[in-house]
């Protein structure tokens, strides 16, 4: 057990997409390009979730952001917005696309990374820290279980890039 | 549900709606409405918009993108549209072709900027190759190295839409409208506007053997079906104003904003006069280019002799005398005594 909580830290530092079902961690490198975050959950529309007591925060994906290409606009709501689950929330705009960006839960928005207003790039340099971009009070938390785990969300990032 | 056409193979199906003489904004309203409340797969071509009109993308901002000065001075209408990209001036010479799908419409093609985009190249390079060297270059549309067609995207949850504006024709008198943009691909190599651009008239027989030839390829993707606009209903309001015709009030406070700060006021009220000025002017210091020139300017709130500041300064030290001159902007409507 202690060694695949060691897979996961170390997996996570050199960030690559962590396989729980590995026993030897040293030499399990994911065939996926883009790196997740144990411990988050994901949607569908390549969104992550990071709940923490009352506050979840969310942001787009490694695989998103990798796709999207540099991003040099983010448009966000006003805190007290409310969001639901599945719905747009904002948009990310890379250098001729525009990219609505959803929420993988319900709840209200109550605060708003101001800091991507001049340096949205912080999606591409730092996607699953400063590059957060709203931070919700869910209405629903059980809402988080139906979301995938790292190790789904990786396998269906593959699924999706084999196309 | 059974459709009225017979579905070609097993393609999936695509509404196609030619319209001439509609206004810019109107369409814009249309394709915005059609992305994100039909489930349909649309074509929509449009030519003949009579007036100049400037079309930024989502986050446009006017001050940087357009010369608010002769925009003011001649109305022309400024609109900020729901999908990304540049900023456009198009007139009774652009074509639009815009591309509306569902994410599983063409298989493999995955729902992301690039992939669509290179998707679009293969479909018009297709109709275009016989007329002339066609490439994507980055972004655009190009014959060689010239920019022919310019493209923008919004991409929802399930849907997209590539849209282009085709220089069929343009009025080079009318570029003088736009800013250089500071975001240019590298190929533009600080091209101008007319030695970046050129016209597809110059390259293609006729505008209907463009649109036909790519409405037959389409029809390698898609069963084809024709559609009236007016089967469509009105097309006068904007779904959540993500397309704005911009106010003259906000184009005004964006010409006023340009001026709070040094650069900004220079470029807007001292460089355009430069070109028949009588003083020429030589500025070695330009914070926005190259390297930064490791020099270090000290100031003192206290009067500090010449010879107390070498004292201090290593004896490997090496002096020079430059005369500067300060150049003090005055915003306009300001008084000099005032200032």
């Amino acid at each position: 057990m202690a060694l695949k909580l060691w897979a996961s830290s170390a997996a996570n530092a050199l960030k690559l997409s962590s396989r729980a079902s590995a026993p030897f961690p040293a030499s399990s490198i994911s065939r996926c390009f883009s790196s997740v975050i144990d411990g988050f959950r994901y949607s569908d529309s390549h969104e992550w979730v990071k709940h923490q007591g009352d506050v979840a925060t969310i942001g787009i994906t490694d695989h998103a952001q990798g796709h999207l290409g540099e991003v040099v606009f983010v448009e966000l709501p006003e805190s007290g917005t409310s969001v639901t689950k599945g719905s747009g929330f904002g948009a990310v705009e890379s250098v001729k696309a525009t990219s609505d960006v959803n929420s993988p839960i319900s709840g209200e928005v109550i605060e708003v990374n101001s800091k991507l207003t001049g340096a949205p790039g912080l999606i591409n340099t730092s996607t699953y820290e400063d590059g957060w971009m709203i931070k919700v009070k869910p209405s629903d938390p059980s809402e988080l279980q139906s979301l995938m785990d790292s190790k789904e969300y990786s396998k269906f990032c593959e699924e999706e890039d084999a196309h | 549900m059974a459709l009225p056409q017979a579905i070609k193979a097993g393609l999936p199906c695509m509404n196609l709606l030619r319209m001439t003489a509609v206004p810019i904004l109107k369409q814009l309203y249309l394709e915005e409405r059609l992305l994100r409340s039909s489930a349909e797969n649309w074509c929509i071509i449009s030519h003949g918009t009579s007036l100049p009109t400037i079309v930024m993308g989502i986050s446009g901002r006017p001050s940087e993108l357009v010369e608010l000065k002769p925009v003011l001075r001649d109305q022309i209408p400024v609109i900020r549209r729901f999908s990304g990209g540049g900023t456009v001036i198009i007139d009774n010479g652009t074509l639009f072709v815009s591309l509306i799908c569902n994410k599983n419409a063409i298989p493999g093609l995955q729902p992301y900027p690039h992939p669509i985009m290179s998707w679009t190249g293969q479909l018009y390079g297709q109709v275009l190759c016989e007329f002339g060297d066609f490439h994507l270059r980055e972004n655009d549309y190009a014959f060689n190295s010239h920019k022919f067609g310019g493209n923008a995207q919004s991409i929802i949850k399930d849907r997209w839409i590539h849209h282009t504006s085709f220089l069929w024709d343009y009025d080079a008198k009318n570029m003088e409208y736009l800013k250089l943009p500071s975001r240019a691909p590298k190929y533009r190599s600080a091209r101008s506007h007319v030695e970046f651009l050129c016209r597809m008239k110059d390259y293609v027989p006729s505008r209907t053997s463009f649109i036909e030839g790519t409405i037959k390829s389409l029809g390698g993707h898609f069963s084809i079906r024709p559609f009236d606009l007016d089967e469509l209903g009105s097309l006068s309001s904007s779904l959540s104003g993500s397309t704005k015709l911009l106010t003259r009030q906000e184009l005004e406070e964006a010409y006023t904003s340009q001026c709070v700060a040094v650069y900004p006021m220079y470029k807007a009220f001292i460089e355009p006069d430069l070109q028949t000025a009588h003083i020429k002017f030589s500025n070695k210091f330009n914070p926005f280019t190259g390297f930064q020139n490791p020099t270090y300017i000290l100031k003192s709130p206290r009067n500090v002799p010449v010879g107390q500041i070498k004292s201090v300064l290593s004896q490997e030290h090496k002096e020079s005398t430059e005369e500067t001159y300060d150049i003090y902007l005055l915003p306009p409507g300001e008084d000099l005594e005032a200032c």
